[in-house]
């Protein structure tokens, strides 16, 4: 067929917006689509889910004037957003024994509980009961860290957001180092 | 002539000119002055604080020649949309004649409330300089001065108390404004420079905190660190509103359990805003003054992340206003709804500016927030989506509103189960919501939102309209049926010269309106104007859209116009025609 070989300007032209997504027709022609007078570019990021459903709000060009936020509100949210720690805190998981490592991002998780039961669908394996006094008991694995000072802490002594600031990397040990750890002397 | 009618009008100037002391609201006051010749008299001469919408429905000379007792001038300079960037920087709105005019006639002012006007640092000078007496500065929104015009203030105020800078675009000159304030000045109240982005000597800031016994409201900006907090909290554990500055510190140091117990002693706060930057872990230090807070604006946080703040507002059972931004959530919504049994006013405001995907808040938040909170009466609230049940839902449950200002961050999406305009939703608000006096509208909207908006918001005086309706019969439902408008602002609707032109007289009962990128054309704007001398009408031509001699067919870009008693102003910039 004739039209397939023909250049594909459509998917080389450049444009606003996501691959794969049509700039929505103006409502009236009286929709103003310049950018912002702060310099705002007009490109809506990537990190929109590609999963998201027909009817969800298509990425626009930028409105000026839209949303209807006060220049000195959107000048200082920006200016805090950029200290405001926006990526997460990813640290490494070892496991004895795995083969290899990996990363996981502190900031999902709302809490200890949360953050064992990802570690332990991740590496398949069950961690045991937490005491103060006797650490993780019912399990050969304990949940250790590194923490700001190079030291190997026990997970879940400190309270969670202490816990998220000062760790380094996860470890998950296993066998009769896991026992010494763990066991609350 | 009723009884009571005789008998005041044998009442003695002074007796009638007692019971207005009682008058604060400028609306009854107004009021009063229309009942007859001599009450319009007395009360002229007893009138000290006055209220003037817009700065150019009038001019200082009028003012001062009516109210000659005047010592406070609250001023509205820039059109609401100017908030939004539609109105040129340098359109209007000074403040220097007005302060001239006083200085002139040596009127004896205290006061000064300023809102969207433009003030330099000449006019502050000028102000701080001609009235010894001066007490109280408040700018909201304001533009064209320097830290140089704060530092004139606070040298030469000898008896201020009250300086309140909010959301002002200043020039910080890093002169030292703050050390300007002289030993000597004892008699602050009110300190609020949070929206200066430049230091501030922190020596000169304790010592000034220490000898102002009165000070009750102290906002600091984001250059003053903790531990100057700390020592400014000891000093003045008196404080009712404390907004902080940087609120980021090492949670294990010394500094920050002085500043634990600093907070514990101060048991008057009672509205906390700020944490311009923010170290979570040292939020818990304000969880004993939370349980005692009345209001509470977290609006320029985003560093307090959902979990945190739902932790911090489960504290908050007396929040009466809750400023937050959308990265709260439904779910944190649903927390402030269970917790918060006083709410009042709340505020959402989108943290994600420009569409980089971050979760925001959706019509469940809403529909918690109306059905937990029963004394809700103003709302604004901007949304990932919409639905006409969940606004019937609100309406419903919350029949007391007087503002509902809903703002979908894309302006015309329907509603997100049935693909329908929001119409139905909006029309339930307006018919539950007797005493609405402001709205503003988004969304998917045709003229039907406007027929119920004429139809059932008696009480309505400002409306919000942004890419809605079909025809000229949207602008006109309003027009016709909302009788107590004062303000409308219309941007990207198709309304033209049919609706502007059917009830001109309708504008001299009206501040202002607002209409830009609709289908308005220069011809019906003229002949608007010519027909309605007591109308300014200005077209703001922005980049030689309208030639020297206009088509009558071309469409105007944006036009403002407003009742006046004074005829054109003389100092509109080049691209603003009255005309």
């Amino acid at each position: 067929m004739a039209h397939e070989n023909e250049l594909n300007f459509k998917a080389t032209e450049l444009r606003l917006g996501l691959p794969g997504t049509e700039i929505s027709a103006a409502k009236n022609n009286n929709k103003r689509a310049s950018p912002e007078e702060n310099g705002s570019k007009c490109v809506i990021s990537s990190v929109k889910s590609s999963t998201e459903n027909e009817t969800a709000p298509e990425p626009k060009a930028q409105i000026v004037g839209w949303p209807p936020v006060r220049s000195y509100r959107k000048n200082n949210i920006i200016q805090t957003k950029k200290t405001e720690n926006e990526t997460g805190i990813y640290v490494k998981v070892s496991m004895d024994g795995a083969p290899y490592l990996r990363k996981i991002d502190l900031k999902v998780y709302n809490g200890y509980q949360e953050l064992l039961k990802a570690l332990e669908t991740m590496f398949k394996f069950t961690i045991g009961e937490y005491s103060e006094r006797e650490g993780y008991k019912g399990s050969e694995y304990a949940p250790a860290y590194e923490d700001k000072d190079g030291d190997l802490m026990l997970v879940g002594d400190v309270p969670w957001n202490m816990f998220m600031s000062s760790c380094k990397r996860l470890r998950i040990m296993k066998g009769s180092e896991a026992r010494g750890l763990g066991c609350g002397v | 002539m009723c009884l009571f009618q005789c008998m005041m009008n044998y009442f003695p100037e002074e007796v009638l000119d007692h019971v207005f002391d009682f008058l604060s609201s400028h609306r009854d006051r107004n009021a009063v002055s229309l009942v007859c010749k001599s009450w319009y008299s007395v009360e002229r001469f007893s009138r000290e604080k006055v209220f003037i919408g817009n700065c150019y429905a009038v001019n200082p000379e009028r003012v001062l020649a009516r109210f000659p007792r005047i010592r406070s001038l609250t001023l509205k300079g820039k059109p609401h949309f100017a908030d939004f960037n539609l109105v040129p920087h340098d359109w209007g709105g000074h403040v220097y004649p007005w302060i001239e005019a006083m200085a002139k006639n040596g009127i004896n002012l205290e006061e000064l409330r300023l809102k969207r006007m433009v003030v330099s640092d000449e006019s502050l000078e000028l102000l701080a300089k001609s009235f010894p007496n001066f007490k109280s500065l408040v700018l909201v929104s304001c533009e064209g001065f320097t830290t140089d015009g704060l530092a004139a203030i606070a040298s030469n105020c000898r008896y201020l108390r009250e300086l309140d800078l909010q959301e002002n675009d200043v020039d910080d000159r890093k002169g030292q404004w703050l050390s300007c304030f002289p030993e000597s000045c004892t008699s602050l109240v009110s300190l609020n420079f949070a929206c200066l982005k430049g230091e501030v000597n922190m020596a000169a800031l304790e010592r000034l905190v220490a000898r102002c016994r009165n000070l009750r409201s102290l906002r600091l900006n984001h250059a003053v660190p903790l531990d100057s907090l700390q020592k400014i909290l000891v000093q003045a554990p008196q404080l009712t509103d404390l907004g902080t500055g940087s609120y980021v510190h090492e949670p294990d140091s010394e500094t920050y359990i002085k500043l634990k117990n600093a907070i514990q002693k101060c048991t008057s706060i009672r509205s906390l805003s700020g944490f311009l930057d923010v170290h979570v872990q040292c939020l818990p230090a304000i969880y004993p003054i939370c349980t005692n807070l009345t209001s509470l604006n977290l609006s320029y946080a985003p560093g307090i992340y959902s979990n945190e703040l739902m932790k911090l507002i489960s504290h908050c059972m007396k929040i009466e206003r809750l400023w937050i931004l959308d990265t709260i959530g439904d779910t944190g919504l649903g927390v402030v709804a269970s917790t918060c049994k006083e709410l009042q006013e709340l505020r959402v405001f989108p943290s994600d500016l420009y569409g980089v995907g971050n979760a925001a808040v959706t019509e469940e938040g809403l529909v918690a927030i109306s059905a937990g909170c029963p004394k809700l009466n103003s709302i604004l609230y901007f949304c990932q989506q919409m639905t006409n049940a969940a606004l019937i839902t609100v309406a419903k449950n919350c029949p007391n509103f007087i503002r509902f200002r809903l703002c979908t961050l894309n302006p015309t999406i329907p509603d997100a189960v049935t693909n329908l305009p929001l119409d139905e939703g909006f029309g339930a608000i307006v018919k539950s919501c007797k005493g609405l006096k402001r709205l503003s509208v988004s969304g998917l909207l045709t003229d039907q939102v406007f027929l119920y908006i004429g139809m059932y918001a008696e009480h309505l005086e400002m409306l919000s309209i942004a890419f809605a309706g079909d025809s000229d019969k949207g602008m006109l439902y309003v027009l016709n049926g909302c009788k107590k408008l004062k303000k409308l602002e219309i941007r990207d609707s198709p309304f033209g010269n049919v609706a502007l032109l059917a009830d001109i007289g309708k504008y001299e009962t009206m501040r202002s309106l607002w209409m830009s990128s609709c289908e308005v054309t220069y011809g019906a704007c003229k002949s608007l104007a010519e027909k309605m001398p007591r109308l300014n009408v200005e077209i703001i031509n922005e980049g030689d859209q309208i030639e020297a001699s206009p088509d009558a067919r071309q469409r105007v870009e944006k036009m403002y116009l407003y009742r006046t008693l004074v005829g054109p102003r003389r100092d509109a910039p080049d691209y603003v025609w009255t005309l």
